[in-house]
């Protein structure tokens, strides 16, 4: 049972961006996407969202996915957190849930959303404009809304890019947990290995578009692939808590 | 791997559905009713200017006069109801509905471009219809049956012409808003030199009454014309209705409103056709009103925010409020004459712009 991608290129114009890309990415998991600038990270997650033509196929469960299931059951969020706009935290969160928007809002939906709002402490922003609040705060607040949108797959672009060391740790705790008792599927674009390393179950590898490696923690983050995926000559051992740690030691 | 498992439990993010929490609600509903008051309190301003406009002219009726020609005809004289029903009912209702449908098309075409100096006017389309307008006049040509609405479905088959052009180049590029604002002013700099070149080919006469259409005025405004605008702002108005989220949504950019479901380039060629045809029918008729278009979207966003179920009702409003205390101000300022409105509508709304613009603290765009 698992998110299945086959076979999928995404080109613009006549530069292949991903090529001829499978993996599967188990219910419960997160999944971590690593690759240096330029691999097709974001490509791969936009086009898994249904956000950039595509070819090949997608299955959930087995099941194809069709370009309505995408927009119903797979949330994106994108990495930029620079949104100016003078909408509310509220209203942001709300528009989670587009599709049940109407001129009135569902019975109890301000209120999921406020709830929503508490997972990462922001109840007490949620009469604040968008652009009245930090890049951190507004990377929680879209994180919010991507999960207010209870998706069977979330994706997620560098999820903790703007966050400080405690809100790093706190939302890929939340993710885990997430994953483990909804069952959904996680996919997330890190820059950083160690925490990547810390919480995601299995790793996806890219370089120039293509998979180098996927699997295990321990099967992706070797030395070998690391200097192929980004250029660097890296140690990786393990901690005490047998978690791997990459030590880069040089660009080659 | 394994930090992370043992973590505390925290309730799942994703399933929110928790019971109703009374005090949350009651914060919410607090902001949405203040928004409503304010709406109502914008419904109260512009009846009371309608019926001062009404009032206002050089027939001196008092208040009982106006009530009684318009709400109890029977025990009105002939005169007055000739005036106030046939003479200053159609110009106030125009003066309204002109108002309204530039302030809804201002905030679309602000929504859609992502820019705050967008107006209904942004796109060339005030200067295809002046065009129009003045090209119908240069010609002195009359449809047969119906003289009245030469002028303006001149000026309307060219607003359209406009907005089918910027839409064919911009259509190439994917309706990107930079390319649209492009296409835009291009047009508007190619449909002002033809406007410019009927001008310098006028005779005097003629000429004169180029530039009094150009002025923008609500003597045009009668009972054959107001319900050709009036039905136009309602079938675009719920021509909206489906999309007002979508529509707020857009506003976080078009990066994200896509990853939240909402299919941009069809709702910005959607919309885009709707202010094309709002501001076609409100300038056909009046001639070509500027500011109103531009000012009431943001007056509107400062008094209610964004969310377009309560900004779109607060623009039509601002833009009808805009419209008709110009008009009251056009007929003070010149007892027995009539300014155009077209030139008094920034100076009413400038000021009251810029009082917003100064007693707020939050930034509106």
């Amino acid at each position: 049972m698992s998110f299945q991608i086959q076979d999928l290129s995404v080109s613009y114009g006549k530069t292949a961006i991903i090529r001829a890309l499978d993996d599967h990415w188990p219910k419960g998991q997160l999944t971590a996407l690593i690759g240096c600038n330029g691999a097709g990270k974001s490509t791969l997650l936009r086009a898994l969202a249904g956000l950039s033509p595509m070819q090949g196929r997608l299955f959930f469960s087995g099941r194809p996915l069709s370009p309505e299931d995408q927009r119903r059951q797979v949330a994106y969020m994108p990495q930029d957190t620079s949104a100016q706009s003078s909408l509310t935290v509220l209203e942001v969160v709300l528009l989670g849930r587009l599709g049940n928007l109407g001129l009135r809002l569902p019975s109890g939906m301000a209120d999921a959303a406020m709830t929503a709002l508490d997972t990462f402490g922001l109840t007490q922003l949620h009469d604040r404009q968008l652009d009245e609040i930090s890049g951190g705060q507004r990377q929680l607040v879209f994180l919010t809304q991507a999960l207010f949108r209870r998706p069977k797959v979330l994706l997620l672009d560098e999820p903790t890019a703007a966050l400080d060391l405690r809100h790093q740790l706190l939302v890929l705790e939340r993710l885990r947990q997430i994953a483990s008792q909804n069952g959904t599927v996680i996919g997330l674009a890190m820059h950083d290995l160690n925490m990547a390393a810390q919480y995601a179950d299995r790793f996806i590898g890219l370089s120039g578009g293509e998979k180098i490696a996927s699997g295990a923690t321990t099967d992706v983050l070797t030395s070998d692939n690391l200097r192929r995926m980004y250029g660097i000559e890296a140690r990786v051992t393990r901690d005490t808590a047998d978690n791997v740690q990459v030590l880069p030691l040089r660009a080659v | 791997m394994t930090a992370s498992r043992e973590a505390g439990s925290p309730q799942s993010p994703g399933a929110v559905q928790t019971a109703p929490d009374g005090a949350r609600l009651a914060v919410y509903c607090s902001g949405a009713l203040r928004r409503l008051a304010r709406l109502a309190a914008a419904a109260a301003v512009l009846a009371a200017l309608m019926v001062a406009d009404i009032l206002t002219g050089p027939a001196m009726l008092g208040l009982g006069d106006v009530l009684r020609g318009l709400f109890v005809p029977a025990h009105a004289d002939n005169m007055t109801l000739i005036i106030v029903r046939d003479i200053r009912l159609p110009s106030t209702l125009m003066a309204t509905l002109v108002g309204m449908s530039l302030g809804v098309a201002g905030v679309h075409m602000q929504t859609i471009l992502g820019n705050p100096l967008a107006s209904p006017y942004t796109l060339g389309f005030s200067a295809a219809a002046g065009f129009g307008a003045a090209l119908a006049i240069l010609t002195g040509f009359s449809l047969p049956f119906l003289p009245w609405l030469t002028v303006p479905l001149s000026a309307f088959v060219m607003c359209v012409l406009a907005a089918a052009l910027v839409f064919a180049f911009s259509n190439i590029r994917g309706m990107r808003p930079e390319i649209m604002v492009l296409a835009g002013i291009a047009t508007l700099f190619m449909f002002q030199s033809a406007q410019s070149l009927v001008q310098y080919l006028a005779a005097p006469e003629v000429l004169q009454a180029i530039v009094f259409w150009l002025f923008g005025s609500l003597l045009k405004a009668s009972w054959n014309n107001v319900p050709i605008v009036a039905v136009v702002f309602a079938l675009t108005s719920l021509a909206v209705l489906p999309h007002l989220w979508q529509l707020t949504a857009l506003r976080l950019g078009d990066a994200r409103a896509a990853a939240i479901g909402v299919d941009v380039r069809r709702l910005r060629v959607k919309m885009f056709a709707l202010v094309a045809l709002l501001t076609a029918a409100a300038v056909a008729f009046v001639g070509t009103i500027g500011f109103v278009g531009l000012v009431a979207p943001h007056i509107a966003r400062m008094l209610v925010g964004e969310d377009q179920r309560v900004l779109l009702p607060m623009a039509a409003l601002m833009g009808a409020i805009t419209m008709a205390g110009s008009s009251v101000l056009s007929k003070l300022v010149s007892p027995g004459g009539v300014i155009p409105i077209g030139i008094v509508t920034a100076l009413i709304g400038v000021p009251f712009l810029f009082f917003l613009i100064l007693r707020g603290q939050r930034r509106h765009w």
